[in-house]
């Protein structure tokens, strides 16, 4: 039982032979060999594997793959310009340290981009509230909604080479 | 977690997958957003043969005036639900529980249809469609199609009125703009599913109260309604909200528990539906 899908994945379209049961994290990492997503809970609670699907934001541990043939991926790898600039959340996530460990940093950096994408000026709350589905063990929040308030003050791609 | 094995149908609309689903029988499921489904699979709690996929359906995905009643399409995501000006403006109860139907990347996936005929009273959206009398409609490969009251739809945990060749289709919901309302869900962390939920409306001393997991199947607060149809006040009648109910027992709570929460939950949402 083997099914052929044609993913877009970071404006990459590729066809693949694929077992159903097959996840949409496990095709990403394993097969695209992209390992910026993370599988943390793998329960659909952590958030840790969450990328966008058509621009929405979902958790790819529980997506399969097959359910993502014909429509457009973009995960953690893809944020940054070619050039090297940072997307304005990337660049909000290490302004204000949003980050300890890193581990959930890729879904939360994925899901502050949804926020954006349908509010582009949330309240704090708006914040916290878009974030329900990602965990974070180390830092208690607070740096992440601030991160995405940085964000949010400055919608334009960074410049790279700024130190880091 | 892996899967176990299945085979996987992609249906390109409601014919195609209830052909499929005559084809295959008690051995296929339906897939949608899949947010559900997905994890029993994981857990070895449900393993299908074959999987229908009917998430790409666009004859399932609308919100459309009625006349009385506003038609869901059962495979409309939980977003469109809760951002749908339609049924912000007709059945504001629905669109504001089904936004906080899990988190928004579940919200992104989910379906309104998935998460009523899974069955779980635990879940939102079924308390609040029992509150409001509404009507589901389910298709099978014959072609006939019935209509089903939500109070009848929900048997008993995870079971549906639902037959194996029959799919939903639609969720039919009564306009209701002027009616007070509330939804109130009590949880220990965000996204979590409610520990106990209320879904009331109010029109005068008419009142439909669904309860989210206070038994098998999402249940109706029966001798509040019938306190406050005899003139007692919220209060009084809130006192009566668990009256009849068999909760279950988990890690969160025990009945008795989850009995004083329905008491004080409702207690809130007919303070809230009235003012």
């Amino acid at each position: 039982m083997q099914r052929e899908v044609t993913i877009s994945v970071n404006g990459a379209t590729r066809t693949d032979t694929v077992e159903p049961r097959l996840l949409l994290v496990h095709y990403l990492r394993e097969q695209r060999r992209l390992t910026g997503t993370h599988i943390g809970c793998d329960t659909s609670n952590c958030g840790a594997c969450t990328v966008l699907i058509d621009g929405l934001s979902a958790k790819s541990c529980t997506v399969l793959a097959v359910q993502a043939d014909g429509h457009e991926v973009s995960t953690i790898e893809g944020l940054a310009g070619s050039d090297g600039s940072f997307h304005p959340v990337q660049e909000g996530f290490r302004q204000c340290h949003g980050l300890q460990c890193g581990y959930c940093t890729p879904g939360m950096i994925m899901a502050s981009v949804g926020i954006l994408a349908d509010n582009p000026h949330p309240s704090e709350s708006e914040i916290r509230m878009g974030l329900e589905g990602n965990i974070c063990r180390c830092t208690g929040y607070q740096k992440i909604v601030e991160a995405v308030q940085w964000a949010a003050a400055h919608p334009q791609p960074q410049p790279a080479g700024q130190g880091g | 977690m892996i899967p176990p094995k299945f085979d996987y149908v992609k249906a390109r609309s409601a014919d195609e997958a209830l052909a499929a689903l005559a084809e295959h029988g008690e051995d296929a499921k339906l897939l949608a957003g899949g947010h559900s489904l997905i994890p029993l699979l994981k857990l070895r709690l449900s393993s299908p043969s074959v999987l229908i996929d009917i998430g790409e359906i666009a004859d399932l995905s609308y919100i459309n005036d009625g006349g009385t009643h506003i038609a869901i399409g059962a495979a409309t995501t939980h977003r469109t639900v809760a951002h749908s000006e339609l049924l912000r403006a007709q059945v504001p109860l629905l669109a504001h529980a089904t936004g906080q139907v899990g988190d928004p990347q579940v919200r992104n996936r989910g379906t309104i249809g998935g998460s009523i005929a899974h069955g779980d009273p635990a879940s939102d959206q079924p308390a609040v469609l029992v509150a409001i009398d509404a009507v589901l409609v389910a298709r099978s490969a014959t072609g006939s199609q019935r209509e089903i009251p939500a109070g009848e739809f929900f048997r008993s945990f995870l079971e549906t009125a639902l037959a194996p060749d029959e799919m939903l289709v639609e969720i039919r919901v009564p306009k209701i703009p002027g009616a007070g309302w509330s939804f109130q869900k009590f949880n220990r962390r965000a996204q979590d599913w409610a520990i106990v939920g209320v879904a009331a409306v109010l029109d005068g001393t008419s009142a439909g109260i669904g309860l989210v997991n206070m038994g098998g199947t999402p249940v109706r607060a029966k001798a509040t309604e019938e306190a406050l149809a005899g003139g007692a006040s919220p209060a009084e009648a809130a006192a009566h909200a668990a009256d009849g109910t068999d909760p279950p027992s988990d890690l969160n709570a025990d009945p008795d528990y989850r009995c004083h929460l329905a008491r004080v939950l409702v207690g809130r949402a007919l303070h809230e539906a009235r003012s």
